[in-house]
């Protein structure tokens, strides 16, 4: 099961079009659609464009831009790690390189390919580090044990 | 009946509030015990997350941390009464290191109910604004000029300065934009704001609107807080619903409207320009100054841009006086600054004080020393960009000059503390790194340089020509200091050279 809808030139068009006249802007509209499908497929750069009145290179530029925007569906689970420095020391690297034993590398997906493990630049809980984002959910004083739990309750999620 | 807090901050739900909330919920109803569970947002003591408040005749008694398994044994213990326990704390306010601090800005978090407007009221929230549109803006301007805040993002730039170019600016569309782009490895005090006293930096927002004569504001957010977000949004509705919000603000012929944006994971969207070219939908590259965001800012109108503390600083001021908060502090750094503790830090959390407390004082006073219990090393202040001070330079006055001559910065107010575990030179690599990844890549000291740093960091590294590549670095942080375009390549090389002057060592191995 996944979190998101399927793709499709038309229902990206609903979802622009439920945009507010303030959010007809490039980066606002390439957010809706990740929000809606998971991702932003290259071929939703013209349907921008066209949508916000800008030029595709401009829209090109700004999916480009920003770490966040992804054009490939992602995993049903995403795994962020802080690599910054609060959480360097409280041991983050160490944390990542048994995560990178156990589940996948930084930037890289599982084999099975349920989790997707991204690196962040700092969640905000830089007194209760390592810290980890398992989707939506802030997971602190992490260690592969607690980690491995939050995955399996995101998994339940996903699969509820 | 009795009143329990747990609270609903992320870094407390990190740790396991959500499940303590839930037994808690559960044990009474098993119990029959009359509860009503309240979820605050935290007192900033983060060692102690979970931290449970009972309301008693006594005050609010405290126990933490508390795991789900502790809470069976808390009311057999009695705690509804507030009875003595091995996870008590005792009374919250009570505790020395919550009772020592200076709360202005951060008077309410982890006191009231985050989304009720009634409690915020009931706790001296929206007499700032009442006062703002009962004197009027000039003197508003006024009594932010006089209180001498200055700006909590990291620049320091006199609040009530930019405050009075905006309301002095011709325009017929100005705007409010609030940076709650909270990057910096190290910080969490917008982010704790946000979830724990939303109210408070709202109401700055619409001083700041009716003020500037902007009719518009933006929160612009981060999507790594989603809980922050959540609560903002979910404020933001009540503040419409309850008229402090839209057409005539609290009655008055003021509007104001304002509404939460969420970046998409870029570090440099907290620089100013470049968060304006995000609020405008496009890439986060920095914009040259001149123009001034004050005079040319978001689409080109004049834009008052100031960092979440700075705005949440701004109902305390006018309720209390500018004078009460000019009080504070130490020289030329008034009022007071919300320090972060953060990293290897035995008592990490928010230690709101006027400015002139000493480094030393705050990692090894309030922060009980490293968490690893091994000696502190080095102490990174003010962020990625901030520099590295060894164990023996921390007595050092946090003010924004007298860091500045100690060659740091004191930035948004971040302390990370590091053991003796830590290898500077791989902190050095980072710092170089980091800004590889997050420049915008518009000005060639930033984009390059800090690509041609790492690549000189791990030569040092690995001994290839020390001597030359140590020069060589150096020398490269020289020009990016001098020839950056923004904060970004201009202070990477902070990080870098305090590392090098205090821990040659590291770069010797």
């Amino acid at each position: 099961m996944s979190r998101y809808s399927t793709w499709s030139a038309e229902a990206a068009q609903q979802v622009l079009d439920l945009l507010s006249e303030g959010e007809r802007l490039i980066l606002p509209a390439l957010q809706a659609l990740q929000h809606e499908f998971g991702y932003v497929p290259r071929e939703a750069v013209g349907i921008v464009a066209k949508h916000v009145n800008v030029s595709v290179a401009d829209t090109h530029g700004v999916l480009s831009f920003y770490h966040e925007l992804r054009t490939s569906p992602p995993a049903p689970i995403i795994v962020s790690v802080c690599v910054a420095e609060a959480c360097q020391a409280n041991g983050s690297r160490e944390l990542v390189t048994s995560i990178e034993q156990s589940i996948a590398p930084v930037g890289s997906r599982s084999a099975d390919g349920s989790v997707d493990v991204v690196e962040v630049f700092c969640l905000g809980n830089c007194a209760l580090g390592p810290a980890v984002l398992v989707n939506e959910r802030l997971v602190g004083r992490v260690n592969l044990d607690s980690l491995t739990r939050a995955v399996a309750t995101a998994r339940d999620e996903v699969n509820a | 009946m009795t009143t329990i807090y747990v609270p609903r901050d992320s870094a407390a739900r990190s740790v396991g509030a959500d499940d303590v909330a839930v037994a808690i919920a559960r044990e009474a109803a098993v119990r029959g015990a009359d509860v009503t569970l309240i979820r605050n947002g935290s007192r900033g003591l983060l060692w102690l997350e979970p931290l449970v408040e009972v309301v008693t005749e006594s005050g609010r008694v405290g126990y933490g941390p508390v795991t789900e398994s502790d809470v069976a044994g808390l009311f057999d213990a009695g705690f509804l009464a507030g009875s003595d326990h091995p996870l008590s704390v005792g009374i919250v306010e009570e505790i020395a290191w919550l009772k020592d601090q200076q709360r202005v800005t951060f008077s309410r978090v982890g006191i009231v109910d985050p989304l009720s407007l009634n409690d915020y009221e009931a706790h001296g929230g929206l007499v700032g604004l009442r006062r703002a549109l009962e004197i009027g803006g000039d003197a508003v301007v006024e009594e932010v000029l006089a209180s001498g805040l200055r700006g909590r993002g990291g620049a320091g730039f006199p609040a009530g300065i930019k405050w009075r170019t905006v309301r002095g600016a011709q325009s017929d569309q100005k705007y409010v934009c609030c940076n709650a782009d909270e990057g910096d490895s190290g910080t969490f005090a917008d982010r704790m704001l946000m979830e724990g006293d939303p109210f408070t930096l709202i109401e700055g927002m619409v001083i700041a609107g009716i003020t500037t004569g902007a009719t518009q504001g933006f929160i612009y957010s981060r999507s790594e807080y989603p809980d922050a977000n959540d609560t903002m949004r979910e404020a933001l509705e009540i503040a419409y619903l309850n008229g402090l919000l839209g057409n005539g603000v609290l009655g008055s012929e003021h509007a104001f409207d304002l509404s939460l944006r969420v970046g998409a994971g870029a570090y440099i969207c907290g620089e100013e320009t470049a968060m304006l070219e995000s609020l405008e939908g496009l890439r986060g590259m920095v914009r040259p100054k001149p123009p001034i965001p004050a005079l040319e800012g978001l689409f080109g109108m004049p834009t008052l841009v100031n960092n979440v503390m700075t705005l949440a600083s701004v109902p305390g001021i006018l309720v209390d006086g500018s004078a009460a908060y000019q009080a504070l502090g130490s020289e030329r750094s008034r009022g007071t600054q919300v320090f972060q503790l953060a990293g290897n830090i035995a008592q990490g959390g928010i230690v709101e004080i006027p400015f002139g407390i000493t480094l030393s004082e705050l990692v090894n006073t309030y922060g009980g020393g490293t968490r690893s219990g091994r000696p502190v090393r080095a102490v990174q202040v003010g962020g990625p960009l901030g520099a590295y001070f060894p164990a023996d330079k921390l007595d050092v006055s946090l003010d924004y000059e007298a860091m500045l001559a100690a060659g740091g910065m004191v930035g948004h107010g971040g302390v990370v503390v590091f053991d003796e575990s830590v290898d500077m030179s791989l902190q050095a690599r980072f710092a170089m790194e980091f800004c590889a990844k997050e420049s915008c890549g518009k000005c060639t000291p930033c984009r390059i340089g800090a690509v041609r740093g790492v690549e000189t960091i791990d030569k040092i590294r690995e001994g290839i020509d020390r001597p030359g590549n140590l020069v060589l670095l150096n020398d490269l942080c020289d020009l990016m200091t001098d020839g950056s375009l923004c904060a970004m390549g201009g202070l990477t090389p902070m990080p870098v050279q305090s590392a090098l002057r205090h821990f040659p060592e590291d770069f010797q191995r």
